[in-house]
């Protein structure tokens, strides 16, 4: 596994993906941190009198079926966008990511059981490991980030179990072996240092599909509740008042849209500047 | 299978709270009828007893009844599963000939606008969250300019609409492989010997090159096949159409446990039985392939 050098920031900054994908994640990351305080009202107040407007200069958005501003919900749910896909990934970071180290370290009968148990798992569309999970754990936002976190899981073990493989054939290892450090010590010394590459890749991909899959089971219903302004709820209501309001339909969806592509780009650029050999698709 | 099984009844098993308090969620029921409805549904036995009835159930092809309908359970998937079969397959279609076609003609004027308007249309395509696609198409062509119909299930112009929806996000990673792949056997030895006998070079292309081209097309699209399930269940909620996947997510809203029990169980076994389809037939395409 290349480690990271010089030749591969060259190559991330010649790509153009890298540069797009980056500009969008980082207005994600600015509107996200600094929106909400500088955007007037609040996304919960309701309106009756003012439902299902159009865009104007007032409402850059229209506003929705409760007289809410679309624009200023949108703004505020990037804040729940960010969340989601961090906890997500963050939880199958962690799991997935010791559970790896562990079964690729120790290997034996351990490593076959854990990962028969992943790839059954892993057989199956992530999106109904989550619907499975919620369907256990009631509907809610943060039983979907956990829910969607767990989903992501098997993946994650298998990427990092894969790089322990790699890295506990590698000379230096047995070399510290030698000069005495603890196994432990070696494990997360040096397999940690290099598992750093595909793991960058996978969070930075994995982002997107945790959001996809929330704000999918925001759409059903079974994640993020109202009043909350996730992008997937929101576009619950445009489903109903499509004819009526058919503005509603676009707003979140471009929002969730350009989110997704931006860390697509920025993922595969990464991959591509870490491991050249890989066919650009 | 047997994990399955087991996977699928601990998920009843795990539920915080009791089953038929989530049930008679909001009905004014006395603790007296909900005991009795415990004792019929089995659930004041141990476990493991509790597991056994289930599985005796399940070789007996019964998988209880719908709190919701009091319909049985495999009457209800029975009914659906076909529904959702037939979309998955009609998106599947869509994708791989919509696939297969771009990322031919990507890759055969590589490095060119049509190259690069596929790479593009691709990424947007992954990066697309199916049920607002879907969204946008029912406003287009259901409501504005009303050439198909956008909800239930009574002819095959039903299935249009959600087939392309699932079908295009789906032909976005079938194009790149595509691509990817032909652009890798291209360049291979024997297809420059092939040119340089003096073959046309459309032979060379179709005869030689797509064959062997195909091959990581086919596990990709057998990959695939799983995220196709998924989509699909959102999908017929979008369009309200009357498959499993519009099943199994009422009932997560009602909290209609055996009906989650068992579309959850045919979901898993379906996807098994999938992997194992993909397997062979990538066994069959490919004779290099040994089998473990």
């Amino acid at each position: 596994m290349p480690a990271r050098g010089s030749g591969t920031l060259r190559r991330l900054a010649r790509a153009p993906s890298f540069w797009l994908g980056g500009a969008l994640v980082a207005a994600l990351v600015l509107v996200a941190a600094f929106g909400p305080l500088l955007v007037a009202g609040d996304p919960y107040t309701m309106s009756v009198r003012e439902r299902l407007l159009p865009p104007s200069e007032t409402n850059w958005l229209g506003t929705d079926e409760f007289g809410r501003d679309v624009f200023t919900r949108l703004v505020h749910g990037s804040r729940l966008t960010l969340q989601i896909g961090f906890v997500s990934v963050g939880i199958a970071l962690v799991v997935g990511g010791l559970m790896g180290v562990v079964s690729g370290f120790v290997g034996g009968w351990f490593d076959v059981l854990v990962m028969g148990f992943v790839d059954v798992l892993l057989a199956f569309p992530a999106i109904l490991l989550a619907l499975a999970i919620i369907a256990v754990m009631g509907p809610g936002l943060t039983n979907t980030m956990i829910a969607v976190g767990i989903a992501s899981v098997p993946g994650f073990a298998r990427v990092v179990r894969a790089a322990t493989l790699d890295v506990r054939e590698r000379v230096y290892v047995e070399a510290a072996r030698a000069l005495g450090g603890s196994s432990v010590h070696i494990m997360f010394r040096h397999i940690g240092r290099n598992i750093v590459s595909p793991l960058l890749v996978l969070v930075t991909l994995q982002f997107p599909v945790a959001l996809l899959s929330s704000a999918a089971l925001g759409f059903v219903g079974l994640g993020a509740q109202p009043p909350e302004p996730e992008w997937g709820a929101m576009l619950v209501a445009a489903r109903d008042y499509l004819r009526r309001a058919p503005w509603l339909v676009n707003a979140p969806g471009i929002a969730i849209v350009l989110t997704v592509l931006g860390f697509n780009l920025l993922g595969n650029a990464l991959r591509d500047a870490f491991d050249p050999t890989q066919r650009n698709a | 299978m047997l994990v399955i099984t087991v996977l699928v009844f601990s998920m009843q098993v795990l539920l915080p709270g009791d089953p038929v308090d989530m049930m008679t969620l909001g009905q004014p029921i006395d603790q007296a009828t909900k005991e009795g409805l415990r004792r019929e549904l089995g659930l004041d036995r141990p476990v493991h007893e509790q597991y056994v009835a289930y599985l005796g159930g399940l070789l007996r092809g019964d998988l209880g009844r719908s709190v919701r309908t009091r319909r049985p359970v495999s009457e209800e998937i029975v009914e659906r599963y076909p529904n959702t079969l037939r979309l998955a397959g009609a998106g599947m279609l869509v994708a791989v000939v919509l696939g297969v076609a771009t990322g031919v003609l990507a890759a055969v004027y590589r490095d060119t606008l049509v190259d690069l308007g596929v790479s593009v249309l691709s990424t947007l395509g992954l990066s697309v969250p199916a049920f607002w696609l879907g969204l946008l198409l029912i406003f287009q062509f259901g409501v504005h300019w009303q050439w198909f119909p956008v909800m239930g299930y009574d002819s095959w112009r039903h299935l249009v609409l959600p087939a392309v929806t699932l079908g295009l996000i789906l032909s976005a990673a079938i194009a790149r492989m595509v691509r990817s792949s032909l652009l890798d056997v291209l360049r291979l030895d024997y297809v420059r010997t092939a040119r340089a006998k003096g073959l046309a070079a459309s032979v060379v292309l179709w005869r030689h090159a797509m064959s062997n081209a195909l091959l990581p097309v086919i596990t990709v699209i057998g990959l695939q096949a799983g995220a196709l399930l998924g989509g699909a269940f959102i999908i017929e909620v979008v369009f309200a159409f009357p498959g499993i996947g519009e099943l199994a997510i009422k009932a997560i809203q009602f909290r209609d446990f055996p009906l989650i029990q068992g579309v959850t169980l045919v979901v898993a076994v379906t996807t098994v039985v999938l992997n194992l389809v993909v397997d062979v037939l990538y066994g069959v395409v490919n004779p290099q392939v040994q089998f473990r």
